[in-house]
């Protein structure tokens, strides 16, 4: 318990000296503008310690505790997703087939089989769900349901594994293990967002997709783009088995994919007519409003950097 | 009813239940009645209704909750009939219809001047899964008699999709709990039917689970 590698180490505390920054600066806007209404702002902040808090209790207490801790944010997700998206009543069962495929998948990642890992949500749950559909035998919305609970499980259980996978990779940056990858994945990804978000309120005035989400602008997406390839060129060597070259190029992937994951789930929501995915975070949302750009950036970045390194 | 059994049946069982396992969207909750007499009006669609109501209450409050149950379902073996009077601390009612009305609600008149929180199911019954059926009228002759007694709407939604009647599995799925304001007085009972039905609808409405293309 708590060997947790140096650069990891610090990269967590350095992540924890943002956060009091944070909390101090909400804590000093309250106190100098008690006109103005910040209960938002401390509703997010307060679910920041609560999710980070979390996270690195788990990361730190190894890596068995850590890919539980992934598999009931899985489990969390997919419960949001199939409760927001109209399902029928016949679908239950298949449901609870996508929710026991949870369990398998970590359990996979924990025994380190790479090729099960990579092929049981793709392809056998893929085709058990609409086996147990078909056997319950309601045809009327048949298509329709079998794609929906497939495509939750690749969403919530599928992608959100690769993060868990990093941690069982082997150690090729001694220095920060593969604590280290999850680290630079969750934290680019994140600061992706935060980035995207500055620079569009700032700089925003050319809208992306408007019809999906009104507020993605391409000047934000560009500078959160700049941004994001340049920090991720300066961490990368400390946290990954990356160079230079390969952190600059695994930023830009995390930022554009992390924008696709964001857009994505916007649409889905648009589709539903719902603002948020739930009411799980105070002030964020659902699990889903928190982790949409991770869904993307999860599973691409897992790849390019298996194909470099592993 | 045992306070201290239904505090640890809420706290062991219920909480983590309602809150992990299933996972609840809330509105409203500040309007939920902390004090009786009152009558939560709910609509009814899973047993894991009443476990949804119990999971709002603070631990000190839950012994105030009653739901008020089916004698002939609830009574029907010792071990149910133990437990449902006991730990839940239901107040059974005769569903047959034989009894006059006084004596019907008489257990319930009981626990309103107690100031319980009474849980009465409009619909009397679970009926088909996330479908409102009829609403009956007996919360209008038992309130008619305790006319101090708030009467709170409230809806749940998607706990029928989790676990339906007569289903044992029972699915995780994120459910909505929606509390309406407190009915206004009524003078008789097809308008207090009117009203908790127009209530239902716009409660319906704001949960985020619902889809107009459920019904």
């Amino acid at each position: 318990m708590f060997n947790i590698p140096d650069n990891s180490l610090t990269a967590m505390l350095a992540v924890l000296v943002v956060l009091v920054i944070a909390t101090l600066i909400q804590f000093y806007l309250r106190k100098t503008r008690p006109d103005k209404d910040y209960r938002e702002l401390t509703l997010r902040i307060t679910s920041w310690w609560w999710i980070i808090g979390l996270l690195f209790l788990f990361l730190a207490m190894g890596t068995t505790a850590s890919i539980i801790f992934f598999a009931f944010i899985s489990f969390l997700a997919l419960k949001e997703f199939i409760s927001i998206v109209p399902i029928r009543q016949a679908d239950r069962n298949a449901a609870f087939w996508a929710y026991l495929s949870i369990p398998f998948q970590y359990y996979w990642v924990a025994a380190g089989w790479y090729g099960m890992f990579i092929i049981f949500i793709p392809v056998y749950l893929f085709l058990l769900i609409p086996m147990r559909m078909v056997l319950k035998g309601e045809t009327d919305g048949f298509i329709k349901s079998a794609g929906t609970l497939h495509w939750a499980a690749m969403l919530t259980v599928f992608s959100v594994s690769h993060v868990a996978y990093l941690l069982v990779l082997p150690d090729k940056n001694t220095l920060a293990g593969g604590i280290g990858l999850v680290l630079f994945l969750l934290f680019m990804t994140q600061f992706n967002d935060v980035s995207q978000y500055v620079w569009g309120k700032l700089l925003g005035k050319h809208k992306i997709i408007p019809k999906v989400s009104p507020n993605k602008t391409w000047q934000g997406f560009l500078g959160g783009m700049l941004t994001i390839t340049l920090v991720a060129a300066l961490v990368a060597p400390y946290l990954t088995p990356m160079n230079r070259i390969e952190g600059l190029i695994g930023g830009l992937l995390i930022s554009i994919s992390g924008f696709f994951g964001d857009v994505v789930i916007s649409a889905v929501k648009r589709d539903l007519n719902i603002k948020d995915s739930g009411s799980l975070i105070p002030g964020h949302g659902g699990i889903l409003d928190r982790m949409d750009s991770l869904i993307y950036t999860g599973p691409l970045f897992f790849h390019y950097i298996y194909y470099l390194h592993y | 009813m045992n306070r201290l059994l239904k505090i640890i049946f809420v706290l062991l069982i219920v909480r983590p239940l309602v809150l992990i396992i299933l996972g609840l969207n809330i509105k409203g909750r500040e309007k939920l009645p902390l004090e009786g007499p009152a009558v939560i009006a709910a609509n009814h669609n899973s047993h894991l209704d009443t476990m949804a109501l119990f999971s709002l209450y603070p631990l000190s409050k839950v012994h105030k909750l009653r739901p008020v149950a089916a004698a002939d379902y609830f009574l029907a073996n010792p071990l149910m009939a133990w437990f449902s009077l006991n730990v839940i601390g239901i107040i059974p009612i005769n569903r047959s219809g034989t009894n006059r009305k006084e004596l019907l609600f008489d257990d319930c008149y009981k626990a309103l001047d107690n100031g319980d929180i009474l849980i009465l199911f409009p619909e009397g019954t679970r009926g088909e899964p996330e479908k409102i059926s009829k609403l009956k009228k007996g919360i209008y002759y038992l309130v008619k008699e305790r006319p101090n007694t708030a009467v709170i709407p409230v809806v749940t939604y998607g706990l029928g999709r989790a676990l339906p009647r007569g289903e044992a599995l029972l699915v995780p799925f994120t459910c909505d709990v929606a509390i309406g304001d407190a009915l206004p007085p009524v003078s008789t009972s097809g308008e207090l039917v009117e009203l908790l039905g127009n209530s239902y609808g716009q409660l319906l409405k704001s949960c985020l689970t619902y889809h107009e293309s459920d019904q």
